[in-house]
């Protein structure tokens, strides 16, 4: 059995994980970080792209509001290419309490999150497209965050620093003698091959799997509830700022204008298992009706496609049984197994969001050296990973102006995301993946209006003659990723995104007859 | 219209309409331009493609953008109702508003002004235009093609006509004639054409005092300038209106301004004026069909043993009227016209003036010229003036209104 040695191996590829990754490899650490998919294939990938200001969170949960201020400053600081600084409103729809907003002002204080009020009439300027019909408006430092862009930003970060990046190596078990854990056996989920990892110590980044991976080192009832919440993507920026509403924190109350597109979300509810989390069309209805709250007209807008992702809640064990999701605390904690189990070089980390990823990095590793008895300081406020050297903050435009310099020589490949064909041979060269969703999530490949209707079938003869791919393996890649966007398309196919469908149906059964391209055992 | 104040709910139906691209390409392989030069990367980029890498009153990266001739073509074929060319016209102006427009486009946007200083020294400017030394300097100071179709001042202006002119006593149903800048300053005889043809169908014709459509202001991106054209322009009309009295024009282009483009793409919906006028303004050809129909017009018309090509305008196919100028040319009898197949001439009004633009706009008209080269006409008729004096400038070809036909046929010349 092949081996890999280093001194810690970080579980899970999420935010979480790419952070503990480069704040430990940073400090000097030999990192291992393993995933059994893509990083930021799961909750991190899925979520709305909000870099909250604390604004959510003033009135119910001020400490995870504080760490939210002191990180969002933090973060636009150190990977300023990851953020659009859009900022954020607040506001009270004809549906909400107007008292709410004086709430909301005292808790901002008492935070020190920077809010003002403004006039409503220069909210409507600000955002032409928002309910009219708005009573009070409040400005505030939100920003939008790519999640890709930040995860992979920090995971090469710490490649560079020596870090060995494993994704789609799934743990099948943790190895413990006596009362430590001291590495895993993992599985190459391309390959089949296994590999053990030795290592001197474990974060389990895993999130909402947090419990699935404690319990292979034998420890049971780790405390993450996981918190199903569906966001819907619309084709175009219906706003430029992110809109809340000021009200305590409810399903469908956040705009988040993200690169192209504007994201509502989202709802929360109780999952049982991190790996079913189905999207319902009452959910996208909910979701629609709350859009046309904040933004009327809404539902004529068109919608790109529906996702879910799972929220790993922190639940503390002296809480007993929590009904709402939403009541359960949005900070983060660290679960040391040695005081709660006994078993020594393993940490969970439990709750968190991705605002304060940095934060929720630094008191890991920080709890880790302090098991370990090591004086190594955080150094991540202070550094920047790769892509955020130069310090200029990401402009949705940036595409667009990158793209003029290349227009009569390059062939575009995403018309809707601006790909042109260097590019997406850089990324399947740099990622080595033979897997047209590892791309798209590197690149946004086919995240566009046509979902992949026109770059996809240019993608794979591309990834065919870069990637040594036979075409059995093209088309079985084709295959994945149609059948992955068709899932995000169909509950919500209605008007124009029906017609899309309609068409790249056509493009691809029609004309390409996708269904009985040779694709061996490989097809689905 | 507007929701609350300032608001422009058409322009943003019009942002909104991108919604609608499915990526088709049917106005990538419609788009005259493109399909010319890689220096646009054509409608779809340019429009729903890229207005979603923009912020609304943020300056668009693209300086590309500014190679769309602004025809509407693309406007017009999309299956999916994307209004394309007013996305791209709302860009362009964006870009300008950030970069800045040249002297050349200011002045080349503001035909009243070259008009009213051209006009009285119309042999001196004539001249001018003429002499290949200057135009060369001119091309050199201010970028407008030593070789560019600019017309050639009359010397006199039509108000100035339509002023000393006497209406024939038993004249019937009021009608108001906008006659734009073109007519005024370079063809006045169009215009004393036209009230001929129509005092000729028993028509009191009225001519306001006008100024420029704005439409040139627009096309170059100085929208606050445009407005105040059509706010000033729809100022004078909407009395007319208001009574009930149609308003005729001859030149295409500028009555798409009034009758769509202020509103969709200057976002002007809420000009009061403009709402009664946009209601009632008519294409001269499209008036006189209605007309036929309704059994106003006299259809006594004299043989006219030639043969002439017509070509409609982007602009003129922009109204989404068809071709009324067809229907009408064939009540003349023994007039033999063939009707030309290709889209655009490449003018679209001061595009195909520029000196970085010219050899992309005949490269263009290229199709066009071709097939009125090989019908050998007795003249091209067309609706609009500067695809006349374009197509004049191409083919050798005498360019003519459609009205000039009739009015002849109608034994008035």
């Amino acid at each position: 059995m092949p081996t890999l040695q280093a001194e810690l191996l970080v579980i899970g590829g999420g935010a979480t994980g790419a952070g503990v990754a480069w704040d430990a490899a940073l400090r000097g650490f030999d990192v291992v970080l393993v995933d059994r998919a893509d990083l930021a294939e799961g909750t991190s990938g899925r979520f709305h792209g909000l870099l909250h200001s604390g604004g959510r969170y003033v009135v119910k949960d001020p400490v995870a509001a504080k760490e939210c201020v002191a990180e969002n400053a933090i973060l636009r600081r150190v990977i300023p290419d990851c953020i659009e600084d859009t900022g954020g409103l607040f506001v009270t729809t004809p549906d909400d309490d107007p008292a709410y907003g004086d709430r909301f002002l005292a808790g901002c204080r008492a935070c020190s999150l920077p809010a003002e009020e403004i006039d409503v009439a220069e909210a409507l300027r600000r955002e032409p497209r928002l309910n009219p019909g708005i009573r009070r408006a409040f400005l505030v430092p939100d920003a939008s965050i790519d999640a890709w862009k930040t995860v992979w930003s920090l995971a090469r970060g710490a490649s560079a620093h020596g870090a060995r990046i494993l994704p789609y190596h799934r743990v099948i078990d943790l190895h413990r003698e006596e009362d430590a854990v001291t590495g895993a056996r993992v599985r190459n989920e391309h390959t089949g091959e296994e590999l053990d990892i030795e290592a001197g110590f474990t974060i389990n980044a895993s999130g909402a799997w947090a419990a699935q991976i404690a319990h292979m080192a034998g420890i049971e009832g780790v405390g993450v509830i996981p918190g199903k919440g569906i966001m819907i993507a619309m084709n175009h920026r219906l706003v430029n700022t992110v809109i809340n509403r000021c009200t305590m924190p409810a399903d469908g109350d956040i705009l988040v204008p993200i690169r192209t597109v504007s994201v509502i979300g989202t709802t929360d509810s109780r999952s049982a298992d991190p790996d079913e989390i189905p999207v319902t069309q009452a959910e996208v209805d909910q979701m629609l009706d709350d859009g046309e709250r904040l933004v009327p007209g809404f539902r004529e807008a068109r919608a790109l496609r529906v996702w879910a992702g799972v929220r790993p809640l922190f639940q503390d064990e002296k809480a007993g049984a929590v009904a709402d999701t939403r009541d359960v605390s949005r900070t983060h904690a660290v679960v040391d197994h040695r005081e709660r189990d006994g078993v020594a070089g393993l940490l969970t980390m439990s709750g968190g969001k991705l605002t304060t990823l940095r934060l929720m990095a630094q008191d890991i590793v920080d709890a880790m050296c302090a098991q370990l008895g090591a004086e190594r300081p955080c150094r991540t406020h202070a550094e920047r990973p790769p892509g955020n050297e130069d310090g200029e903050p990401y402009s949705l435009g940036s595409r667009l102006r990158r793209r003029e310099a290349t227009l009569q020589d390059e062939q575009l490949i995403c018309e809707c995301e601006l790909i042109g064909r260097s590019r997406l041979e850089q990324a399947m060269r740099r990622r080595g993946t033979t897997d047209l969703d590892d791309i798209r999530r590197s690149m946004r490949l086919g995240m566009g209006p046509c979902q992949g209707g026109f770059c996809i079938y240019r993608a794979t003869g591309i990834l065919h003659g870069v990637g040594r791919l036979d075409g059995a393996e093209a088309s079985a890649s084709l295959h994945g990723f149609l059948e992955e966007r068709w899932k995000g398309v169909w509950p919500i196919l209605y008007g124009d995104q029906l017609r899309q469908a309609r068409l790249d149906d056509w493009i691809f059964q029609g004309l390409l007859d996708v269904e009985h391209l040779p694709d061996g055992e490989l097809a689905a | 219209m507007t929701a609350h104040d300032g608001h422009d709910v058409l322009g943003d139906l019009m942002r909104a309409s991108l919604d609608h691209c499915v990526k088709c390409t049917i106005c990538e392989t419609f788009c005259p331009v493109s399909n010319v030069t890689p220096l646009f990367p054509g409608p779809k980029y340019a429009g729903p493609q890229a207005e979603r890498f923009r912020i609304d009153d943020e300056p668009s990266p693209d300086a590309s953008l500014d190679y769309c001739s602004g025809c509407g073509i693309c406007t017009q074929v999309c299956p999916q109702g994307v209004h394309i060319a007013e996305i791209n016209t709302r860009a362009r102006a964006q870009l300008k508003a950030t970069q800045g427009v040249r002297l050349r486009d200011r002045i080349l946007a503001r035909p009243t002004l070259a008009g009213r200083l051209g006009t009285p020294v119309a042999p001196i400017a004539n001249w001018s235009l003429g002499n290949r030394l200057l135009r060369l300097a001119a091309e050199k100071t201010l970028g407008i093609h030593h070789r560019a179709p600019m017309p050639r001042f009359a010397g006199r202006t039509f108000q100035r006509w339509a002023r000393r002119h006497s209406a024939p006593a038993a004249a019937g149903r009021r009608v108001a004639f906008f006659h734009g800048c073109g007519t005024n300053y370079y063809e006045p005889r169009l215009g004393e054409m036209t009230v001929g043809l129509l005092e000729h169908n028993g028509l009191a014709v009225e001519v306001p005092k006008q100024d420029c459509c704005g439409l040139p202001l627009q096309s170059n991106g100085l929208f606050d300038d445009a407005r105040g054209y059509v706010h000033r322009l729809a100022a004078r009309l909407a009395p007319y209106a208001r009574e009930g009295v149609d308003i005729v024009a001859t030149s295409t282009s500028c009555s798409l301004m009034l009758k769509r483009e202020a509103l969709e793409i200057l976002g002007m919906s809420d000009d009061p004026d403009l709402q009664v006028v946009s209601e009632r303004v008519f294409d001269i050809c499209e008036y006189l069909l209605a007309m036929r129909e309704r059994g106003e017009l006299k259809l006594d018309f004299q043989p006219l043993p030639e043969t002439v090509t017509y070509h409609a305008p982007c602009q003129q196919q922009g109204h989404g009227i068809g071709k009324p100028a067809l229907d009408l040319l064939a009540l003349i009898p023994e007039l033999r016209t063939i009707e030309t197949g290709a889209s655009c001439c490449g003018v679209a009004g001061t595009y195909g003036l520029k000196r970085e633009k010219y050899d992309i706009a005949m490269k263009v008209g290229d199709g066009l010229f071709a097939e009125i080269a090989a019908a050998a006409p007795d003249r091209a008729v067309c609706d609009s003036e500067t695809c006349r004096w374009q197509i004049e400038h191409a083919t050798g070809v005498r360019a003519v209104h459609p009205v000039e036909v009739l009015h002849r046929a109608s034994g008035l010349a």
